[in-house]
């Protein structure tokens, strides 16, 4: 097979893929009625996906080649922390990032 | 046919979702310039971000491919890397799961870290939201980051410069989902949950394809469903 086919091969099938484990559950099961332990299990779902997903972002950056890095970890602080007293998205959102750009600043 | 379109929670949605034009531009933008350093024709750099539309998993299997890796196993491991969509799948599904067929497909393909933390963190925080709302906050949250994945994809692969490293956007997708996070924490047990989560995301980050992250998720979910059951047992011995 072309190189190129091969290549097509590979978007199809992610797509296809992709798409059946985004459209599982919300197709299949649609309105009816899920036992309430596996309803309990999915309220969970996003405090359970999302700070593993962003835990070892914040520990080993990229862009410092996977070393710690205080800049970075400060701003994480500060925007869980405002996050979590304010409940507002977008006041951690820019507490955050004037953290990274000050403490870079400062450090740098 | 019933309107499943409410003005308010669009607008409402689509402000929630313009943060992650941040997130979203850079990310895209550099899917572009690495896909097109790799040798992919134009065509085949945006067919990706369309047919894909998942960042990381996309960078994943550009990876592989560089690698020379057999074909099978990269279609496998970036879907692994997606893996964590099924469960935004289920946990929308008792949201959104009565749309009509043709919508929630639409919904299933629009489904990303993004739209989906942003929409969850909606509905919980008003339960009230009625079936059109809830849709309509979906619709608005993915206004602006869909088309501007498309778009930033292109740029990216037309463009074939890298972003200057002094911006740090690299944090940009920490940053946004922290935001999310903080609101999310509202009682023990998705404190705990996230507790966990984090732990066994550093533990089992070892682990390939990104299958540390599902450890985690999976961890984390029984934490919080457990501590939920043994609050309200609690509770009810009172």
């Amino acid at each position: 097979m072309s190189e190129t086919a091969t290549i097509w091969l590979i978007i199809v099938s992610l797509g296809i893929g992709s798409f059946g484990l985004r459209y599982i559950f919300l197709g299949v099961i649609g309105d009816r009625q899920m036992p309430e332990w596996i309803l309990r299990h999915l309220r969970y779902t996003a405090v359970a996906v999302l700070p593993g997903l962003v835990a070892p972002l914040v520990i080993w950056p990229a862009a410092t080649g996977g070393q710690p890095d205080p800049a970075r970890m400060s701003a994480a602080a500060v925007t869980l922390v405002v996050g979590y007293l304010t409940k507002n998205v977008l006041a951690a959102i820019f507490a955050g990032a004037g953290t990274l750009f000050l403490m870079l600043y400062l450090l740098a | 046919m019933a309107s499943y379109y409410d003005r308010t929670e669009y607008l409402r949605g689509v402000r929630g979702g313009l943060p992650f034009v941040l997130v979203v531009v850079p990310f895209a933008l550099l899917f572009g310039v690495v896909a097109t350093e790799a040798g992919l024709p134009l065509l085949q750099v945006l067919s990706f971000s369309v047919v894909v539309i998942a960042g990381a998993a996309q960078f994943t299997a550009l990876q592989l491919m560089a690698e020379n890796v057999p074909t099978l196993v990269i279609i496998i491991s970036a879907l692994t890397v997606n893996l964590r969509m099924a469960m935004y799948s289920a946990s929308l599904t008792p949201h959104l799961g009565a749309l009509p067929f043709m919508r929630r497909a639409f919904v299933a393909y629009c489904l990303v870290d993004q739209s989906y933390a942003l929409s969850i963190l909606e509905y919980e925080k008003r339960p009230e939201m009625s079936l059109a709302q809830k849709f309509s906050y979906f619709m608005g949250a993915i206004t602006p980051v869909v088309p501007l994945w498309y778009a930033a994809t292109v740029a990216g692969a037309m463009v074939g410069q890298a972003i200057p490293p002094a911006l740090a956007l690299d944090f940009a997708v920490p940053i946004t989902f922290l935001a999310m996070i903080g609101p999310m924490l509202r009682t023990q047990a998705h404190v705990l949950a996230a507790a966990v989560s984090v732990s066994m995301a550093l533990i089992f980050a070892f682990l390939p394809w990104n299958l540390g992250l599902i450890v985690a998720a999976i961890a984390g979910m029984v934490t919080g469903a457990e501590v939920e059951r043994r609050v309200e047992m609690a509770r009810a011995a009172q």
